[in-house]
């Protein structure tokens, strides 16, 4: 417990950073919404949208964190992502509360 | 929410991982229901074919179920045939072209209720052929009615209060039983609930394969598929409900490999 009481001043000093390596392109207009992506993704980047596509399903949209896994590719049952790593990942303050 | 611009490829320096799906595939789209396992499966025997470097050389024999509409997307010689025979078909084929992979596509539905028998006597007979039975233990296709594998307390149409081994009897475990019989060279169980066991079941295809092109015998290659559809759940539930109902029942991994022995290294998966 003392160690705890020691150590966290410590970690909330030092500034949060979000680390993205990749990204996808998502074909929105094929999705059928099943959701299946969305518990896929490890850093949980991914919800779905409020609005639906011309068929009205929802589809899934993308937050800042994407690692560039191909977890949600290999789920998807209507081939709706394509993903791509970058050269150099985006590092940027969360500002997240 | 920052939401990311994704209706287009990035500005930023990346290069692309693997394509949206195997060239074998002549389409994206496909009218199979939100949340199939169907289509995941095929796509990963697709990508298993091209890897193997079998697309020249490959005839698929379709029974009947949903899969079935892919015959007009996959770039492959394909037959249709009649319910559950896709064992029979395939073992024709590969008798007057033996240096062609021959590959059957069933559901469960297909291959232990309609054509059991088939694929018993392909197995007792060591026919050196590749059959896939997507099981989602129902006749998906029609509705979802319950089917040989079906297991004990399935809801399914005909069974609205679940599988009652009294009354409808015990579900079929057929992989364990080709596993059994001295024809068949290989026999595993894969599934597509998440992204770990889609690679792992990526693997296993590639045996599925390799077994009857070496002439060694038979192989039963069965992959668990979500059909939320027969099964009344939302689409997005229907990975965690088939791995807490058929997953409980049909454990994954290699239930049979006589080449294992051979070369240890690949016994690791
Ligand atoms: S590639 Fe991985 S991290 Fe990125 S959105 Fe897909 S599942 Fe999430
Ligand atoms: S009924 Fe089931 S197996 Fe058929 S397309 Fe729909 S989800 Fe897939």
């Amino acid at each position: 417990m003392s160690q705890a009481a020691v150590a966290m001043p410590a970690a909330a000093a030092a500034p949060r950073r979000k680390v993205t390596r990749g990204t996808v392109v998502i074909a929105a207009d094929r999705c059928k919404g099943c959701e299946l992506c969305i518990p896929a993704c490890p850093p949980g980047v991914l919800s779905m949208s409020k609005t639906g596509n011309h068929l009205g399903y929802l589809y899934p949209e993308l937050a800042p964190g994407c690692t560039g896994c191909t977890a949600c590719q290999q789920v998807c049952p209507d081939f709706v992502f394509e993903v791509w790593r970058y050269q150099e990942p985006i590092v940027e303050e969360d500002t997240a509360p | 929410m920052n939401v990311i611009d994704t209706a287009r490829p990035p500005e930023r320096a990346a290069s692309r991982t693997a394509t949206f799906k195997p060239s074998l595939l002549l389409s994206e789209h496909h009218h199979l229901c939100p949340g199939c396992g169907e289509p995941v499966a095929i796509r990963l025997i697709l990508e298993v074919i091209q890897e193997l470097e079998l697309t020249q050389n490959n005839i698929c024999i379709l029974g009947h179920g949903c899969y079935g509409s892919f015959i007009m997307q996959m770039d492959v010689d394909s037959t249709l045939c009649l319910h559950g025979r896709g064992p029979a078909v395939a073992t024709g084929m590969k008798r007057i072209r033996p240096q062609t992979a021959i590959w059957t596509l069933q559901g469960d539905g297909d291959m232990t209720s309609e054509g059991l028998a088939e694929i018993m006597h392909a197995a007792a007979r060591g026919e050196n052929v590749t059959c896939f039975m997507l099981n989602n233990g129902v006749f998906g296709d029609t509705g979802g009615q319950m089917t040989a594998s079906s297991v004990i307390g399935q809801r399914t149409k005909n069974t609205l209060e679940g599988r009652d081994a009294a009354y409808h009897g015990n579900p079929i475990k057929l992989a364990e039983i080709v596993a059994s019989m001295d024809g068949a060279a290989y026999v595993a169980r894969g599934s597509v609930h998440n992204a770990a066991s889609i690679n792992a079941t990526r693997k296993l295809i590639r045996k599925a394969f390799q077994r009857p092109m070496e002439g060694q015998g038979l192989a039963l290659m069965e992959i668990l598929t979500m059909c939320p559809t027969g099964w009344f759940v939302p689409p997005g539930e229907g990975a965690e409900y088939m791995m807490e109902s058929l997953g409980k029942v049909y454990g994954l991994g290699e239930l049979k490999d006589v080449a294992a022995a051979a070369s240890p290294e690949d016994a690791g998966v």
